[in-house]
């Protein structure tokens, strides 16, 4: 309605916006395009297309015990920065402590910082404790690193949490702890959906703090690094292409479920608080 | 309303956790670019020596100033990209303005490194943009100097960041009132004035936000020049990885960390007031 | 459109030449006709008024002539030049928003000088004549304030002033007394009809208060799902309304159904002569036409009946009753007259009956 649009178009604005999206976009199609590619990547334009590295890639066992390994970290990941990030939340809202100003920036330095730095002080860390490094690290280190990520959205979900509901509970009898799993955490529930995913992406596609505190066992990313050191192959834009596809479904899966419900009792499930 | 029990029941445990896996791990890096290495083994000896390594021996300031040099680029590319895309949402682009920022995040789901992989199989002498360029007789010869090289960096750190700085100032113009748009207009403001005095000012905490944080990532970023630096191309972080490796000098490292570690604070203790100052109800 | 509004849309009131035309504007979003073939006039210096409820059409009517929309069918001129083929920003046309729209970055003196310094006036003109605007609206003192400090009132009244100083051919004003409370409404409404009798300028007011339109216009005009129910001074409308419609919305009526049957209206037990055809008929009745007949004496030109009291609502200055005739409830308006009860006689003249359109 706004009088920008209702009155004169902007061809220029569009052209330039529609420019950025293409070079927003390039790399991912041209990794689409040559994953099909029988020549590998390079030279243009891409013919003879086939699905021989896609057949090559099935067959790749350490690419998939990769992948293994990055789903476990990632799931154990969400798992600590959901519990402590929501502790963290609860915290920073309802209660005030010496050096909570502190904790608040302590706790959000590793989402701005370069992950570089994060990763070497966990490395220090693990070698003063003597630890070896191993999946048990990456997870660690994913863990605490994205706690910001957590405490973040958790706390958003709070402020925006009517109070209220919480003293109508324990007029009516209930005490603190059944309050906190009746009333306050269902109503965070699209909070922990939305913190949950966006901690699973994030350590799935890690790598400057797993860069450091990494073992024998590779997650994806670093399996990856490690063959692009040796050459390039189309193996890769092959199991790219697959994560993207995999990733577009999620997030389509997610929005459908979120804005059209996947039959009422989804729908109610995540609007019920 | 919460009981001393409920309070600490949920501040402790985060607090103890931060405590002991972020802060004293960031401490032990302080510590250690107080130390020393002899013999490929760190000495627990106290100085300074790290750092007056840092000031005195040209290349490390060297490198440290070309790294602000494309950290500065990529901040400005990226806000030159991502604020007029995010304007043009927010603005222009009425009933399918939801479905346009989809598709702007869908990329991020993209690997990182993925993404500058691909980068350079564009960019490279036998890559996609040569042969395109060749195919189209543009070119006779492929075009060497596109990879390896801080362009290279930029790049692929300015395609990395865009939809980042995009997000808070999609974020910000949204939040701009559209009465104040009209109200501009109604006073006689053409779109030029209406944007120059009302639209930008309101959208400097977003721009802010997403400049810093292009800014800061790119600074400490290790991954796009060992893709796509080359020798030319290396920035401070390869420096420091280097020490962490190959090069065995962790002290040096760390003291280098410290560095790039007072550099983001301090950057981010300024854009914070800076935004306080920025920010209007 | 009845013909009532379509006469009244051609009269120009008498204060000056026709500023403002409107030719046939019709707007549509979607499906829906958001208003249809809207012809209007208004006089340069009047005071006129949209007036209607939430859908009619009135707050549209209103950005079209602002230029933030454009008509799906018809015109706009404004003093002899085509306007809605303007952008906003090129009309002589300025807006007071109904939620102000300061500018929260700017202090109130930079929030006035806004439409001067985008027009690239001089900066003496510019101290001079904000401060000039500011005096009117009595807000000099905050010059310096930022609009967050403000409360509404205030926040209005710098709205008011930020127009008024471009010194538009017309002023625009989207409810801009709704967000306040009661009091300082009623003095605002005061303020503002002063302030433009005051500068002259022609006032284009919308509103769905109908109290508020009849105490500030010139003239009303009434609409209706996107048309025109009837165009005419507050009084004229009053006491003369076109339709049930407009009878109902400005002021209390009782409506009056029945026929006209041998020169004789009947409406259940009330009967009067009446010269029309044969048709099933309307009237609207004002409650303060209907008076309590004290000796049993009726005027020729009168309609006695009887009634019972159903009930007695006191109001300070003047009391409603609801009164029961032969089983159709009629409001009746009467001085405070102490408590009452049972059957009455009551007499209302006949000239009072208003024939309208349902």
């Amino acid at each position: 309605m706004s009088s920008a649009t209702s009155f004169r178009r902007a061809p220029l604005l569009t052209f330039y916006a529609a420019v950025v999206f293409i070079f927003i976009y390039l790399p991912v199609i041209v990794l689409i395009l040559y994953s099909f590619n029988r020549d590998g990547v390079g030279g243009f334009p891409p013919h003879h297309l086939t699905l021989d590295w896609y057949r090559l890639l099935f067959a790749d066992a350490p690419i998939w015990d990769s992948v293994v390994n990055s789903l476990i970290v990632a799931a154990g990941s969400v798992a600590l920065s959901l519990t402590l990030g929501l502790l963290a939340a609860l915290a920073l809202d309802r209660a005030t402590f010496p050096g909570k100003a502190l904790f608040r920036r302590l706790v959000l330095l590793p989402l701005i910082l370069p992950g570089i730095i994060t990763g070497l002080s966990l490395l220090m860390f693990a070698v003063l404790v003597r630890t070896q490094l191993s999946l048990f690290t990456v997870f660690l280190g994913h863990g605490t690193a994205l706690i910001s990520v957590a405490t973040t959205e958790l706390f958003a979900g709070l402020q925006k949490m009517d109070r209220v509901q919480e003293e109508a509970s324990l007029d009516l009898g209930a005490t603190p702890w059944q309050t906190f799993w009746r009333i306050t955490l269902p109503n965070l529930k699209l909070s922990l959906i939305a913190a949950g995913l966006l901690i699973f992406t994030l350590s799935m596609d890690e790598i400057a703090v797993t860069f450091f505190l990494i073992g024998r066992d590779n997650t994806l990313p670093l399996e990856i690094w490690g063959r692009l050191r040796r050459g390039i192959t189309p193996e890769i834009n092959a199991v790219s292409t697959l994560i993207f596809v995999v990733s577009v479904g999620l997030i389509v899966f997610w929005y459908r479920v979120r804005t059209r419900g996947l039959g009422a009792d989804a729908q109610e499930l995540l609007e019920r608080p | 309303m919460y009981s001393r029990t409920y309070k600490a029941i949920v501040s402790v445990p985060p607090l103890l956790w931060v405590g002991l896996f972020l802060l004293l791990p960031y401490l032990l890096m302080f510590a250690h670019s107080f130390w020393a290495v002899q013999d490929q083994a760190i000495v627990h000896q106290w100085n300074v020596d790290n750092y007056r390594t840092l000031f005195t021996k040209p290349v490390y300031l060297e490198v440290l100033l070309r790294t602000m040099r494309i950290a500065t680029s990529v901040t400005l590319c990226s806000l030159l990209l991502g604020y007029p895309l995010a304007y043009y949402l927010s603005f222009h682009a009425g009933a399918r303005k939801e479905l346009l920022y989809q598709l702007v995040i869908v990329p991020l789901w993209v690997s990182y490194l993925v993404r500058g992989y691909a980068w350079k199989t564009i960019l490279g002498s036998e890559g996609v943009l040569n042969g395109f360029l060749q195919y189209m007789h543009l070119t006779r010869e492929p075009v060497a100097s596109l990879l390896y090289s801080p362009f290279a960096v930029v790049l692929v750190l300015t395609h990395i960041y865009t939809p980042f700085v995009f997000l808070p100032i999609y974020a910000a113009l949204e939040h701009i009132p559209r009465p104040l748009v009209e109200a501009s207009q109604d006073l006689g403001a053409n779109s030029a004035q209406t944007f120059l005095r009302i639209i930008l000012p309101l959208s400097i905490p977003g721009l802010l936000a997403g400049a810093t944080f292009a800014f800061v990532l790119s600074l400490g970023d290790f991954l796009a020049p060992l893709l796509v630096g080359g020798a030319s191309g290396t920035m401070i972080a390869n420096v420091v990885q280097s020490l962490f490796g190959a090069a065995y000098d962790w002290p040096l490292g760390a003291a280098i960390s410290v560095c790039i570690l007072i550099l983001i604070v301090s950057l981010l203790f300024l854009t914070e007031r800076l935004e306080k100052r920025w920010s209007f109800k | 459109m009845n013909p009532s509004a379509a006469s009244s849309a051609q009269a120009a009131s008498s204060a000056g030449g026709v500023l403002l035309e409107v030719r046939g504007v019709a707007k549509r979003f979607g499906a829906r006709d958001v208003l249809k073939d809207i012809s209007l006039n208004i006089a340069s210096g009047e005071f006129i008024t949209l007036l209607g409820e939430s859908g009619s059409g009135k707050t549209t009517l209103l950005r079209l002539v602002a230029g933030f929309e454009q008509p799906t069918a018809g015109e706009i001129w404004m003093s002899g030049d085509r306007l809605d083929t303007i952008p906003p920003y090129k009309r002589r046309v300025n807006t007071v928003f109904q939620h102000y729209a300061l500018f929260p970055h700017l202090s109130v003196r930079e929030n006035v000088a806004y439409g001067l310094r985008v027009k690239k006036t001089s900066a003496t003109e510019i101290g001079g004549r904000v401060e000039e605007a500011l005096q009117m609206v009595k807000m000099e003192e905050f010059a310096d304030s930022r609009p967050s400090k403000l409360s509404g009132g205030q926040q209005q009244r710098v709205a008011l002033a930020r127009a008024l100083v471009n010194r538009p051919l017309l002023l625009l004003l989207d409810e801009p007394l709704s967000a306040l409370d009661a009091n300082l409404r009623k003095q605002m409404q005061s303020e503002l009809k002063a302030l433009q009798r005051e500068l002259g300028i022609t006032f284009l007011f919308v509103t769905h208060d109908q109290e508020e339109a009849m105490a500030l216009s010139d003239r009303i005009a009434l609409l209706r799902n996107g048309a025109l129910e009837q165009v005419a001074s507050p009084r004229e409308i009053y006491a003369h309304p076109a339709t049930a419609y407009t009878a109902q919305f400005i002021g209390q009526t009782n409506l009056l159904l029945g026929e006209i049957r041998g020169s004789i209206a009947t409406c259940g037990v009330l009967r009067w002569p009446f010269e029309a055809p044969d048709t099933p008929v309307t009237f609207s009745l004002r409650p303060e036409s209907i008076r309590i007949c004290a000796g049993g004496v009726r005027l020729s030109s009168e309609v006695k009946f009887r009634a019972s009291i159903r009930q007695q609502l006191y109001g300070g200055a003047s009391e409603l009753l609801e009164v029961d005739c032969g089983g159709q409830l009629l409001r009746v308006r009467i001085f405070a007259h102490g408590p009452l009860s049972g059957e009455h006689d009551f007499v209302f003249s006949i000239a009072d009956a208003i024939r309208v359109q349902e």
